[in-house]
């Protein structure tokens, strides 16, 4: 009789916990992805692919400090959004809408924080909570026509995209216009968001206090998720909303708060990008790209807040990466964004990957087994 | 003689489950073999190897004593095996004819031959006295016709073997009592029949032989003329089945549940579902509504449990009009509901057993403090019921409900809606698809709750159930009542009349 060692081990953890295989699925998705841009990179430039590829990987560790906090950075909006479609995914809605939540939200952070400069070393927090709140609000309204009217909030909130669009450029330039630049007026010192002492840890990078909202917010949702009452709601809404109807349950007040919530963290992701030196609202007629992210990233993570939290980090190091392969070669920092919609294809085929690995553990276990027959 | 078909060592794996385990099966020409297990003892599986939908590990397969490989339904129906399915493979919007002939169009330079195909339609449907009209849509035919179409597209296809699963789930007694006939014309023929059933009785009626399934395994085949339902019974089950349930005598007290004058209209069609029906229930009782699938039934289950508005007409609970109150309302006032679609509403699938064992109460101080789920309580309760309702799963309290099988998903339901304590319980269809062990332990439950002063409305299309557990019956047809009995004073077959709406009482 052969001794049970720690190959029989991993493999049983394996064959009987789906979260481990899914996590499986995950990584193969982003090894493949990566594998395509390399292929990517090696027709354009053979000789400098591996290079470029290495300074995508690894990008983040070129200046020390500064490129990690840098990499979290990029990474805060791209977490929040991510949880913003992941907490609404939880609840059966796809809130393809984050990122007109995040537009509603940036404008009222940054109105708020170009003109209530009265409210002294309070001004950055009531500006990331107007952005919040108005992201709330813009979560709500598709929700709202979900619940009561059973508009498909796919449709719902893609169109209320354009509309915060619209009414963002409207407002900037009719409240906050700065007439010689032709764009929004930068929040006041007061309302950007405090740096503190990142500022010096990590060498001057653009971190701040917004990484600790993304923390924050995580913590927060996962609690929900796993432990509350609430989210048991949530979740056994998302799963099947006959059976949650049956026993009772209020799927409609679900609905609209799932939404209201997954606005309001939208919201807070833009209040986070515009509340900083050196970004401004624009009057032009771009959806901004982190709403979109926000759903791949939550794809990777398993919509699960914690997996969105390591899938969002992991972007931000992409996106450094990204950062310093442009500056260092000519490969055009496009190509992450090839890199990730290939992570994203590969992922939509998770099932399949499950499928695979499960059937290849087990025929493993099962060669284990005989083997130890003879 | 050469067994027409012969299955020899079928091994069948699914991840986790040996679904066939050296299976062994032999069917003669002219026979109607019967194929008889609980759900779940593979039955379905084995059949679907020999139908070519799946294909087995191990073992052969001999058609005629040559050894065959059949890797999909076409290489099994080249083989002359038709299979007619539980859940009917028809178009609804297609007529009669146009869904016998699909997949096996006869055409002449791109134009389908539809005379032709007719003709030989109206041939066969005389041969073997299948009436049906060639030109109706599936969708306006009865279940009982449409299996009828089911039957005929096999015989269109020169089939001569025959695979029946489960045919008799969804008729009438008086539709069983025609199919019976026509399966027994069909062997008369030549044809052959494997019949997956596990009803004792039909295999009594028309089986030559049996060979029964125990979990993946085959445990015997008898011919049918030595065997008695006691002993079939036991060896599928594994152990002694009661046929019989001790009922005390009927002692109801003060009406719980009532309803009048109600109906539901369809809002698409605006047809009326469910038309002015109206029941009482006392305490201690079972009052039973018979009917064939699709007479109304389901819409007023909805009606009664808020899970659909009602047009007109009066509920009352515990002496409280809950006509227009929401589910939650209900519920807390004293509603319990075991659902017939167990996985649509019953459950939720992708949460564990223990989280679906408090989903109507998750909110009461037992389980949660401020908000926050008390996992252990959660988790004590969940062995509770496990242990007293006997629910079986890989993984006890923290297995995926969908990882359950059907009879212990039941089970599980049956147990949470108990264990809420409320004095009237709807139960729709609680043994559906069940085998005969797990539907003894539910009958037993449901007359239990009955002695103890329960007021039950069962809604079932069994009349088995219905006359055994019932204390009043009341028959619906088209939404309507058409008529109370007393069990002791009626019969199936006059049952069957009312329910197939030849009859009607007036009120």
């Amino acid at each position: 009789m052969r001794e049970k060692t720690w190959v029989d081990g991993l493999l049983d953890y394996f064959l009987n916990s789906s979260t481990a295989v899914k996590v499986l699925a995950s990584i193969i998705a982003i090894v493949g992805g990566l594998i395509v841009g390399l292929v990517i990179m090696l027709i354009l430039d053979p000789s400098r692919a591996f290079a470029g590829f290495s300074t995508i990987l690894f990008g983040l560790f070129r200046n020390g400090t500064q490129s990690i906090g840098n990499m979290l950075y990029y990474a805060v909006p791209i977490i929040l959004t991510g949880l913003s479609v992941a907490f609404a995914f939880r609840t059966g809605l796809f809130n393809i809408g984050a990122t007109g939540q995040l537009t509603f939200g940036a404008f009222f952070a940054v109105y708020v924080g170009v003109n209530w400069t009265f409210l002294g070393s309070f001004h950055w927090v009531v500006a990331l909570l107007a952005g919040g709140l108005a992201g709330a609000f813009w979560g709500m309204i598709p929700g709202m026509l979900k619940a009561f009217r059973n508009v498909n909030e796919v449709v719902a909130s893609i169109m209320l995209n354009y509309v915060a669009m619209y009414f963002s450029t409207l407002m900037v330039k009719t409240t906050i216009y700065n007439q010689s630049v032709a764009r929004a007026f930068g929040p006041a010192e007061s309302a950007q968001i405090p740096k503190g002492f990142f500022e010096t840890l990590t060498n001057g990078s653009s971190l701040n206090y917004g990484l600790f909202v993304a923390f924050l917010v995580t913590a927060i949702l996962h609690v929900i998720l796993a432990k509350t009452t609430f989210g048991y709601q949530l979740k056994s809404v998302g799963f099947n909303r006959d059976a949650s109807r049956y026993a009772g349950m209020n799927e409609k007040r679900n609905i609209i708060l799932a939404m209201t919530i997954a606005g309001a963290v939208s919201g807070l992701a833009g209040a986070i990008m515009f509340l900083v030196p050196g970004r401004f609202l624009t009057i032009e007629s771009n959806l901004l790209q982190e709403g979109f992210t926000g759903i791949a990233v939550s794809l990777l993570g398993l919509s699960s807040p914690i997996g969105v939290l390591i899938a969002g980090i992991f972007y931000g190091s992409l996106e450094i990466g990204g950062f310093y392969l442009q500056v260092t070669t000519q490969f055009v920092p496009e190509l992450i964004e090839i890199i990730i919609a290939a992570i994203i294809y590969i992922s939509a085929l998770a099932l399949f990957f499950q499928n695979i690995i499960y059937k290849t553990l087990k025929k493993r276990k099962d060669a284990r087994l005989e083997a130890t027959h003879e | 003689m050469t067994p027409v078909i012969e299955m020899n060592g079928i091994t069948k794996e699914f991840p986790g489950i040996i679904a066939n385990d050296n299976i062994t099966l032999s069917v003669q020409e002219g026979e109607i073999h019967a194929l008889l297990g609980e759900n779940g003892a593979g039955k379905s599986t084995l059949m679907s190897v020999l139908f070519g939908l799946y294909r087995a590990e191990k073992g052969k397969i001999l058609v005629r004593g040559q050894e065959v490989d059949i890797k999909n339904p076409n290489d099994a129906n080249e083989l002359g095996i038709g299979m007619v399915h539980q859940h009917f493979k028809l178009v609804d919007t297609f007529s009669v004819l146009d869904n016998i002939i699909l997949g096996y169009e006869d055409v002449d330079r791109g134009f389908l031959k539809k005379d032709e195909a007719r003709q030989k339609i109206i041939e066969l449907s005389e041969q073997y006295k299948l009436k049906i009209d060639p030109d109706a849509l599936i969708r306006d035919i009865s279940v009982g016709q449409q299996q009828r179409v089911e039957i005929l597209k096999m015989l269109y296809r020169n089939s001569d073997i025959l695979i029946f699963d489960e045919p008799t789930a969804v008729l009438t007694p008086q539709e069983i009592e025609e199919l019976m006939k026509i399966m027994k014309a069909l062997v008369k023929e030549g044809r052959s029949i494997i019949l997956i059933t596990h009803k004792l009785n039909e295999i009594q009626q028309v089986a030559d032989r049996v060979t029964i399934l125990r979990k993946g395994k085959k445990i015997d085949t008898l011919d049918v003329k030595d065997a008695t339902n006691e002993m079939l019974a036991e060896r599928m089950v594994g152990r002694k089945v009661l046929f019989e349930l001790e009922k005390d005598p009927h002692a109801p007290g003060e009406t719980v549940f009532e309803c009048e004058g109600l109906t539901m209209r369809d809002p698409k069609t605006q047809k009326a579902v469910v038309s002015d029906m109206h029941f009482t229930v006392r305490q201690g009782e079972i009052v039973t509504i018979a009917g064939i699938e699709g007479n109304g039934q389901t819409e007023m289950v909805y009606g009664l449990t808020g899970l659909k508005p009602i047009e007109r007409g009066a509920i009352t609970l515990n002496g409280q009009d809950i006509s227009h109150e929401p589910i939650l309302r209900r519920n807390l006032i004293g509603l319990a509901h075991i659902p017939e679609d167990r996985q649509r509403y019953g459950l939720v699938l992708d949460y564990t057993l223990a989280n679906n064992l408090i989903l109507h109460n998750y909110f009461e101080d037992r389980f949660q403090s401020r908000g926050f789920l008390d996992k252990q309580a959660i988790e004590s309760f969940a062995e509770h019921v496990i242990d007293k309702y006997d629910v079986r799963s890989s993984n006890g309290a923290d297995s995926m409900a969908r990882s359950m099988s059907g009879g212990n998903q039941q089970k599980a339901i049956l147990g949470r809606e108990i264990e809420r304590d409320t004095d009237v319980i709807i139960a729709v269809q609680p043994t559906r698809g069940l085998d005969v062990g797990a539907i003894e332990f539910i009958h037993k439950e449901l007359l239990a709750l009955r002695d103890q002063g329960k007021a039950i409305l069962l809604i079932s299309l069994e009349l088995d159930e219905v006359m055994r557990l019932s204390d009043r019956i009341i028959v619906m047809y088209e939404g309507e009542h058409v008529g109370e009995f007393d069990p002791a004073k009626t019969s199936p077959e006059e049952l069957g009349l009312y329910m197939s709406g030849s009859k009607r009482k007036e009120a």
